[in-house]
């Protein structure tokens, strides 16, 4: 059970901003190739590998993706100072003082901000506004900064993770290298139906590895694994903090992208319960996942998502609880050992209910 | 001997938040060991080292930079073990969401100062300003565990290592003042090599940020006949006043204005003219808001000179300094005292 936390505090130190996965590609490849039958990289880079089942079952595609939010550099000033364009959902006042990689080379550099002493009253009083900061790399003109960096260069926030609290993990990008280490993980086992496991790029930038993914595979039952929100910090409305840190799994009913399959979903709590493994419903209906792409594919496929709760997620500095991941890992295997069967069954039973 | 790059890459890692800056007393006094033939901390944790003179007769000069650091201070503790908190110094609550902190509670302890993520920010809160009254620090424990780790009152530091920039410039927090203090250590580096007729007192201070409190005491303690203040200035970034900012790499800046003793001044820019120190002027037609104004009305006034090492970013995590500037203050203070006394 250790393994998989160390494939996240590994996955989590690298960069893999949307569109420049390669390196968490590279990573992921070299962990799993032993135990995968096949595998390739389409041309959008998802990495998509196959698993032999042993018996009967339906086509399953499990998907993580590998990149992250992060940002791009958009235009050089003449002081030497980097404008950007943020590369996925990242809110203003999370980009202040923060340090940065650049680049291939990971170029260092840090998000300044106007100090406080010169701000008017207007600037006081108000928001972080992103067309106000700028990237510094020590530069002292356009010129310097030019042998050094590119405009379209990514940009990720250069923090390490650090174990921490109870059981407590910060990082960046848990979202959603929980989802690339549980999915590893779930590789290494064997399993009676086929397994497609899809490690998708610019998930973050509106679902896209998912697609072209999901039409090579061609599945009927598609598990997302992810990390999710959580916002369980004290004078939030219970159903505000969409996943409380520490209790399981959550499970998806509806967001932004997809209802999820019912009878899966079922399915899955009903695993966990028989299994007693901690699971929790996803309180809001906020953000989505590749599960809304991978839905939609060929004739439709039966999706769910399993995620870790990942508090201030979209962050440099994101919180999981260990037990989450674990519990992640055992239910999705508890799931895929009797999938066969049960699908099968929800199948007949749909049929007699619906058609 | 630590280069000054290496040294304030380790000070401004170290925590000292003002009003408990005895966490790192006996590193300052360690460095001022090196080089001082006596190094004492006084009651207040200020950090006092004398260098002492050749004259038989000897003048005073005190040099003095804070190095107390703005933070945190827990003000309570939640059911759920999230901390509340308040600023110590004048911390800018736009600049510290998605930060790493070290609570400093019976140990020091890891949190982050957690922000809500935008999938679920309503926009109707989109443009408005998070208060530090509504944030919390995630320590990872549950209430019980977090009251036996972390009392109301402890103190908390930002956690950042610093970055190495491009031309010899470091990011980080705390450059206000660990670059002072660097720019002390290379006074006394430079006080070495010269012959110097006055006792020199370099002091640590502390408790500048809560309102120039080391400054009150020190000034009080050691007689002086010069009195040199080193503090960071604002460093030139966009969208800044033009004459409060000043760019890096062009040395250190020379205060000019009311409180600032003209003669000294004068003096010390002719010098940095003479020897090519690189320098600027700062004007400063008010107090300073620095040690300076203390220095000026201690006892029956001490002549004092002001020296600035420019900073981006001022009380922000990635205060930004060149290690250049800092050099060229050490160098020009260093100048000035030893060539007191041949005038």
């Amino acid at each position: 059970m250790m393994e998989v936390f160390d494939l996240v505090k590994k996955l989590t130190a690298i960069d893999g901003v949307s569109g420049e996965e390669e390196k968490v590609r590279d990573f992921i490849l070299s962990q799993i190739k032993d135990y995968v039958d096949e595998y390739h990289m389409d041309h959008l880079g998802n990495l998509i590998t196959f698993k032999k089942g042993s018996g009967k079952g339906p086509r399953v595609m499990l998907d993580a993706h590998m990149d992250e939010v992060g940002l791009m550099v958009s235009h050089i000033n003449s002081d030497g100072l980097l404008k950007f364009q943020t590369v996925g959902g990242i809110e203003a006042r999370v980009l202040v003082g923060k340090r940065v990689r650049i680049g291939e080379e990971g170029i260092p550099g840090v998000i300044g901000y106007k100090p406080v002493h010169l701000q008017d009253s207007t600037e006081r009083n108000g928001a972080v506004k992103k067309k106000q900061l700028t990237i510094d790399i020590g530069a002292k003109d356009r010129e310097q900064a030019e042998e050094w960096v590119d405009i379209g260069d990514t940009v990720s926030f250069a923090y390490d993770p650090v174990e921490f609290g109870d059981n407590k993990l910060m990082a960046k990008a848990l979202d959603d290298r929980v989802g690339c280490a549980v999915l590893i993980e779930l590789l290494k086992g064997s399993y009676e139906c086929d397994i497609y496991g899809c490690f998708t790029v610019q998930e973050e930038i509106g679902l896209k590895g998912a697609k072209t993914a999901s039409f090579q595979v061609m599945p009927e039952v598609a598990l997302v694994l992810e990390g999710t929100t959580c916002y369980d910090v004290p004078d939030t409305k219970e159903q505000s903090m969409s996943t409380l840190c520490g209790k399981g799994p959550a499970l998806t009913i509806m967001d932004r992208s997809v209802i999820a399959d019912r009878d899966l979903l079922t399915y899955i709590s009903d695993t966990a319960k028989a299994c007693k493994i901690p699971y929790q419903f996803k309180k809001t209906i906020s953000g989505g996942t590749d599960a809304g792409r991978i839905q939609v594919n060929g004739t439709g496929v039966k999706v769910a998502t399993i995620a870790v709760p990942c508090r201030y997620i979209h962050t440099p500095v994101s919180v999981m609880d260990k037990s989450d991941l674990e519990n992640m890992l055992r239910l999705a295997k508890e799931v895929l050992k009797t999938l066969p069967a049960a699908i099968n069954l929800y199948r007949e039973q749909g049929g007699k209910q619906y058609v | 001997m630590m280069e000054c790059g290496e040294l304030l890459k380790e000070l401004s890692e170290i925590s000292a938040v003002t009003g408990r800056e005895n966490m790192a007393a006996e590193k300052i006094a360690g460095l001022f060991r090196e080089y001082c033939d006596e190094v004492r901390i006084d009651a207040f944790y200020n950090v006092i080292g004398l260098k002492k003179g050749q004259s038989e007769n000897p003048g005073t000069v005190l040099v003095t930079a804070h190095y107390d650091e703005i933070g945190l201070i827990v003000t309570g503790i939640e059911d759920s073990g999230f901390l509340r908190f308040a600023a110590a110094g004048g911390i800018d609550a736009k600049t510290i969401g998605a930060m790493e902190v070290t609570v400093h509670g019976s140990k020091d302890l890891f949190g982050v100062i957690g922000t809500k993520p935008p999938h679920l920010i309503p926009p109707e809160d989109a443009d408005k300003t998070v208060k530090m009254e509504d944030m919390r620090i995630d320590i990872g424990f549950d209430g019980p565990k977090a009251r036996e780790l972390v009392r109301v009152g402890d103190m908390v530091s930002f956690r950042f290592p610093v970055q190495e920039l491009l031309n010899k410039r470091l990011a980080g927090k705390s450059m206000d003042n660990r670059s002072g203090v660097a720019a002390l250590v290379e006074i006394l580096k430079e006080l070495r090599k010269v012959r110097h007729e006055d006792n020199v007192y370099v002091v640590a201070t502390v408790q500048e940020e809560l309102g120039l409190i080391g400054a009150f005491c020190t000034t009080y303690n050691i007689r002086a006949d010069l009195g040199i203040v080193i503090d960071v200035c604002h460093g030139d970034m966009p969208d800044c006043p033009s004459d409060e900012v000043f760019p890096l790499d062009k040395g250190v800046a020379v205060a000019v204005g009311p409180i600032l003793n003209r003669k000294h001044t004068r003096a010390c820019i002719r010098l940095a003219e003479d020897e090519r120190i690189p320098y600027q002027v700062d004007p400063e037609a008010s107090d300073t808001g620095t040690e300076a104004a203390v220095h000026a009305v201690a006892r029956e006034g001490i002549p004092v000179i002001l020296l600035s090492i420019p900073s981006k970013y001022m009380h922000t995590p990635v205060e930004l300094v060149a290690i250049d500037d800092i050099v060229s203050t050490g160098r020009l203070a260093a100048r000035y005292i030893a060539g007191r006394g041949k005038e």
